[in-house]
């Protein structure tokens, strides 16, 4: 049969000579559910920017329906009928769903828009593949799950047969993931054809009927989905074997390092952000907290950390009082991963051993009487790279020159290499690719064996699950369940928790 | 002497208060549409200065008021224009850019004016035009009522159209709908193929299409020849307005009458025995104090937001 899309050959050079993509080949049948698979800068991205017209092709050809097929921007490959989800939402929060959908394709009435028909349309669309939006309600009241569904009928409304769903799975919980699966099957069986952009490979096994594995810029090949297993895909991916399990080391909890009480915390206009929350990690012992984006769980690591003041009650590290000044805390053998590596994580105009000694200044290997040992730090930034693989040319490239990965594990090198007695981190591993993720959680594990307890926030369920010895959810700013034991518990059932659908008696 | 009251209760004051509103509402307005595009316009001062020169130059060479009107016109494209090319095209910080357009109107029109008449304060001695005044029929006849609204300069009455001109394009048509996404959301716009560049360079040069006919208003219908600096802060005040108007049409104009008054007001005080300086600085008062309503507004109102939120 005919591919519906097809790229041959397909190769791009960016000017400043990085070869994202090497003659790749890749084919869409029409009406399947097709994954591609990579790890962070394998070439996904470019490829799908070609495809959908926001970057051309150094070298190869597209081909749509037989025919050549060059989209010069977006728009005329939305009017050849692409359609893309994109990763980051682009709706406008203060206008209503009908609004989003029909922007810059509105139906008219005389000079105005004919919003009857927007509102039925968009019912319409939406009723055909159930997925009950109401056109009237505004964006910005919607949950993550219905926004995303949102995109998916900006696309269909402007007759997309072709969607591109770009990691469409990262910001979802287990049920709006069933949910969002039964839909997409129900979008196949209508003639859609649609690409899955994933790295999780079990949603991969589970709808996908073919799958495309890109490596640095290559194609490591096209599979029946059936036909191969995980580990075989991750194999492609990464080029080597990848844990998926890790073993924990069976050692018995140290004294309580970290101690919330009875915590409240405001933002700015006043607004509670966190309200009573009382948990404590002992040393070696990892708290993982999970829940959908947005619910306290970021607010709870910065107070921590000192970085935002606390309303009422109070945070103890080591029994000592936590000041609500990120020094201070910093004093008490802390380590901390933030949540943004680039604005907060590192300072990318400077050097990667610059970045990295940073937390050290007051360290006599380090500075000794005010002047800084040149030779000593050195020393040291090599090995930091070293030891925690950070691929770069040497220890004094700037820190933006690196892939999120690299930089990711520059912060984790940091924080992780002074020994502190308490580590929070907040999403370690998000947007880092499977090869350093897997370093990072190691690094994380190997702190718990000597004794570090450590806060873990991460809206990777099966990050938390896989690492953490207890689990709290949090949903609405509170504690909505704690599990002493997180392995006896489902994915689906912590779902119930993350969406307030659920709470456990007796918690806060 | 006149009392407080009497002024109050005479049509002529009221009159005098949508006088003075009609450049403060051009310029609000035109703020406003650019603001909602996501760009803060602040030359509205400079705008309407060297609209308000150019109005008077073109009828004064045409000997047409209505041929001046256009020219003020494009004279307030041309230099919105100018700004979206800094701000869009070589990417300049747009209020920097604002600043530049202000100072260069000050310091220009006074220039031209003095290349055009040797004189550098007015341009009485140019033949200039003023647009008519309209009486409208019937409503003028209505007692109190048709002494305030009838008989205004066209400009007032345009102004007026303007408002809910631009209410309706903001709110009901798909241009209206792109502006607003472009100013909120400029990447949803692009992933939907609407250009936010095009849309910017088209709201810019709807502001200064809009802050003209306020500089126009200002040399050929509230007085009948430029002179130097003759907005003098009405494109602020304006500014103050649409900030409290919080980029609602009708509540912008709202702000920009309740201005208008206070302006008036310093107008008709004059008739009283106060300092001219202390009764000058009412309508800055207004501003100060009307900004310092609206940010005490704004605080309470988040914060009660933020208390009354009920967990889902």
């Amino acid at each position: 049969m005919e591919p519906l899309l097809e790229a041959r050959n397909i190769s791009k050079v960016y000017p400043n000579g990085m070869a994202a993509n090497r003659s790749v080949n890749f084919s869409l049948q029409k009406g399947e559910i097709h994954a591609l698979a990579g790890e962070n800068g394998a070439g996904k991205s470019t490829l799908m920017k070609i495809l959908f017209g926001m970057e051309k092709p150094s070298e190869g050809e597209l081909r749509l329906n037989g025919a050549p097929f060059s989209p010069s921007s977006p728009q005329d490959a939305i009017s050849k009928g692409l359609g893309m989800v994109h990763q980051h939402f682009m709706l406008v929060p203060s206008f209503t769903i009908a609004q989003n959908v029909i922007l810059g394709a509105a139906p008219r009435k005389g000079l105005s828009v004919d919003w009857k028909k927007a509102a039925q349309e968009t019912a319409d669309l939406s009723a055909k593949y159930n997925f009950s939006l109401d056109p009237n309600k505004r964006v910005e009241d919607l949950s993550v799950g219905m926004k995303q569904k949102v995109e998916i009928i900006k696309a269909l409304y402007r007759g997309a047969k072709i969607l591109i769903l770009d990691e469409p799975t990262a910001v979802l919980t287990p049920q709006e993931t069933a949910e969002l699966f039964s839909q997409l099957f129900k979008l196949r069986e209508s003639g859609i054809t649609i690409v899955f952009i994933s790295h999780k490979l079990k949603e991969v096994k589970a709808i996908c009927n073919r799958i495309t594995i890109l490596r640095g810029g290559r194609n490591m090949g096209v599979f029946q989905v059936s036909d191969v297993s995980e580990q075989e895909i991750s194999r492609l991916m990464v080029g080597r074997d990848v844990a998926l399990k890790y073993d924990k080391d069976n050692i018995p909890p140290g004294d309580a390092i970290l101690e919330i009480n009875r915590l409240f915390l405001k933002n700015e206009d006043g607004k509670t952000k966190v309200s009573n929350v009382s948990l404590s990690v002992p040393g070696g012992r990892i708290l993982g907290i999970a829940g959908v984006d947005g619910n306290g769980q970021n607010e709870l690591a910065r107070a921590v950390m000192g970085e935002i003041p606390i309303a009422s009650g109070e945070i103890r590290i080591c029994g000592k009082p936590a000041t609500g000044k990120l020094q201070g805390v910093r004093q008490l053998e802390t380590g901390y991963i933030p949540e943004d590596r680039m604005k907060q994580g590192t300072a990318g105009d400077a050097s990667i051993s610059d970045n990295l000694i940073s937390i050290r200044l007051k360290s006599p290997e380090v500075c000794s009487k005010g002047i800084l040992r040149k030779k000593k730090i050195s020393a040291l930034s090599e090995s930091l790279v070293g030891l925690y693989r950070i691929l770069c040319s040497s220890a004094d490239q700037k820190v933006s020159m690196l892939s999120g990965g690299n930089m990711q594990k520059v912060v984790v090198a940091r924080e992780c290499s002074t020994s502190p007695k308490l580590l929070v981190a907040d999403q370690p591993t998000r947007g880092v690719d499977v090869g350093s993720a897997e370093l990072i959680h190691h690094k994380l594990l190997e702190l718990r064996k000597n004794g570090t307890a450590i806060l873990l926030v991460s809206a990777d369920l099966n990050e938390v699950m896989e690492l953490s010895d207890h689990l709290a959810i949090m949903f609405n700013g509170q504690i909505s369940a704690y599990f002493e034991d997180p392995s006896q518990v489902s994915e689906e059932e912590l779902g119930l928790y993350m969406l307030g659908l659920k709470k456990q008696e007796g918690i806060s | 002497m006149p009392s407080l009251v009497d002024m109050l209760l005479n049509p002529s004051f009221w009159f005098s208060v949508l006088r003075v509103t009609t450049p403060i509402i051009f310029a609000a307005i035109a703020a406003l549409i650019t603001d909602k595009a996501g760009i803060m316009n602040i030359s509205m001062e400079g705008t309407m200065l060297f609209s308000a020169l150019a109005g008077t130059i073109v009828s004064a060479l045409t000997q047409s008021a209505w041929i001046g009107l256009l020219g003020a016109m494009a004279a307030g494209v041309l230099l919105s224009l100018t700004l979206a090319y800094f701000t869009l095209e070589l990417k300049t910080d747009v209020i920097l850019g604002g600043v530049a357009i202000n100072l260069f109107a000050d310091g220009g029109s006074i220039f031209i004016l003095y290349l055009l008449t040797g004189d550098k304060g007015t341009s009485v001695s140019l033949a200039s035009k003023v647009l008519p005044s309209v009486t409208i029929p019937l409503i003028d006849k209505i007692p109190v009522l048709g002494a305030i609204i009838s008989g205004h300069n066209a400009l007032t009455y345009i102004a007026a159209a303007t408002v809910f001109a631009v209410y309706f394009m903001l709110k009901s048509t798909p241009l209206g709908l792109k502006i607003r996404a472009v100013g909120e959301n400029s990447s949803a716009a692009q992933s939907v193929g609407v250009s936010a560049k095009k849309i910017q360079y088209l709201s810019l040069a709807l502001s200064g299409l809009i802050a003209s006919l306020g500089g126009a208003y200002m040399s050929m219908a509230y007085l009948p020849n430029f002179s130097r600096n003759m907005t003098s802060g009405r494109g602020w005040i304006a500014l103050a307005a649409e900030a409290m108007g919080q980029g609602g049409v009708l509540a912008t104009s709202a702000a920009s009458l309740v201005f208008g008054f206070a302006d008036a007001m310093a107008n008709a005080l004059q008739m009283f025995s106060l300092p001219a300086e202390l009764v000058g600085i009412i309508p800055y008062v207004a501003t100060v104090i009307g900004l310092i309503l609206y940010s005490v507004r704004i605080k309470n109102a988040k914060k009660r937001r933020g208390a009354s939120k009920k967990p889902l």
